[in-house]
């Protein structure tokens, strides 16, 4: 089996549009995760115990059930409920869900890490709920959740190539559509994951920074 | 819901399979964990920089990705895996690249004065992590370790994509055979969030029993 760079070269424009869909589903993906874990922490947060335990439950099946069912969930169940989604859409939408009770983890221990004599001191204030979210808890909560986040968008990233399996043509399922064509295994597949790792190590780095740079801040102001 | 009791059988079958490949990617992941997590401690530094290239590999690409490699190509370079196997393999060393930060986390999180006290006793590095670290360090990775297992069992159902006839491979036959889709899938997702339910509960009993008597205070994991 030899390498051959004519393949490369046949395989790489097809690739880089591949790479356009799969970084969009990254990032729609995320900012709904985020969204919907922002929402779904919330709920969590709230008094009423009903509220509160069906959230962490629904959380729980979806973060206990693998993405890719999930993914055929929103492809071949919903056109029979009279819900048609395109490709993308129901990935992204998959993607979002799924990393949401991840995201919604992240936010809620950003809230709570805040110590208690903020939240009452705000009250002392006579601050408003607003204000108390704006000006005092947001501030100390939003920059350690900065890294995790970050994390995640990465680890988004990786599991887009599942989008394959409901018809999505990202940069996995383009070298793979041209692998099962050509019968050529050896260079889409290695180019796959070359793009994997030239885009996921670095940004892993990234995200190492930024942990050390809020964790060293963080620890100073506290 | 008739239609798909008389699958029974197939989704007995589907559930066998994912369990299986769930238990022996485990413990493939649970040695690569602890050989590439203590290899970063290693003195010689051609076996640090092989364990660091070994986890940036199998962390950075894809899942998917490696397991069509190794389905696809590693046959035309002369090596062929049964599918099970190559599944068994991808997930094991998929898994274990993030374990073995969580075998490094854990060995660092020890307190500096017990590395010392092991150095000033003239222990050999042997007796060091045999009698002094890995029993301090272990109880720390149980709750991580239990978080990745959940994640391992629903990577599992990715390899339904190279033909192995787990669950998620069972529910796309039950599909394409009576054209439902409600059923079949609602169905494995219930049976994976059961599995995964079971396997909390094991690691939670672990980490109980383990810490028991110590006084270590163990965090949940995300």
């Amino acid at each position: 089996m030899n390498w051959s760079w004519n393949v490369v070269y046949d395989v790489l424009p097809q690739m880089l549009e591949g790479l356009v869909i799969t970084i969009q589903a990254t990032l729609i993906g995320a900012l709904v995760a985020y969204a919907l874990g922002l929402i779904l922490a919330i709920l969590r947060m709230s008094k009423s115990r009903i509220i509160s335990l069906s959230t962490y439950w629904i959380s729980e099946f979806i973060r206990r059930t693998p993405l890719l069912v999930q993914l055929y969930f929103l492809f071949y169940v919903l056109p029979d409920l009279g819900i048609f989604l395109e490709p993308l859409a129901a990935g992204i939408i998959g993607l979002g869900l799924h990393f949401s009770t991840y995201t919604s983890e992240v936010f809620r221990a950003g809230i709570e890490n805040v110590p208690t004599g903020q939240w009452e001191a705000a009250k002392s204030l006579n601050y408003r709920p607003y204000q108390t979210m704006r000006y005092v808890i947001l501030p100390q909560a939003i920059p350690p959740m900065i890294p995790p986040l970050a994390n995640y968008l990465i680890t988004m990233f990786k599991e887009t190539p599942l989008l394959s399996a409901i018809t999505v043509v990202e940069l996995f399922n383009a070298a793979n559509i041209y692998s099962n064509s050509h019968y050529k295994y050896l260079e889409p597949m290695t180019l796959v994951g070359l793009f994997f790792l030239i885009v996921s190590v670095p940004s892993a780095y990234v995200a190492m920074w930024l942990e050390r740079k809020y964790q060293r801040r963080y620890s100073r102001n506290s | 819901m008739d239609q798909v009791l008389e699958y029974t059988p197939i989704i007995i079958d589907g559930t066998i399979t994912t369990i299986e490949l769930t238990v022996a990617s485990a413990i493939v992941a649970l040695i690569i964990s602890f050989v590439v997590g203590l290899s970063r401690f290693s003195r010689f530094v051609a076996v640090r920089v092989a364990a660091i290239v070994y986890l940036e590999f199998f962390r950075g690409t894809s899942a998917i990705v490696q397991m069509f490699f190794m389905f696809y190509v590693l046959p035309l370079l002369g090596v062929h895996l049964a599918p099970l196997l190559a599944g068994i393999i991808a997930c094991g060393f998929n898994l274990g690249s993030y374990g073995s930060e969580v075998v490094r986390g854990a060995i660092q999180s020890v307190p500096r004065t017990q590395h010392e006290a092991a150095t000033a006793l003239n222990y050999t590095s042997y007796q060091k992590f045999r009698y002094i670290l890995l029993p301090q360090a272990i109880p720390v990775m149980i709750p991580t370790f239990g978080n990745l297992l959940i994640e391992l069992l629903k990577l599992t159902a990715v390899a339904s994509l190279i033909t192995i006839s787990d669950l998620t491979f069972m529910a796309q036959i039950i599909r394409v055979q009576t054209a439902l889709t409600l059923e079949p899938f609602v169905l494995i997702m219930v049976i994976y969030f059961v599995l995964a339910s079971c396997l909390v509960a094991i690691t939670d009993f672990i980490a109980k029993k383990i810490s028991k008597g110590r006084n270590l205070t163990i965090r949940k994991g995300i």
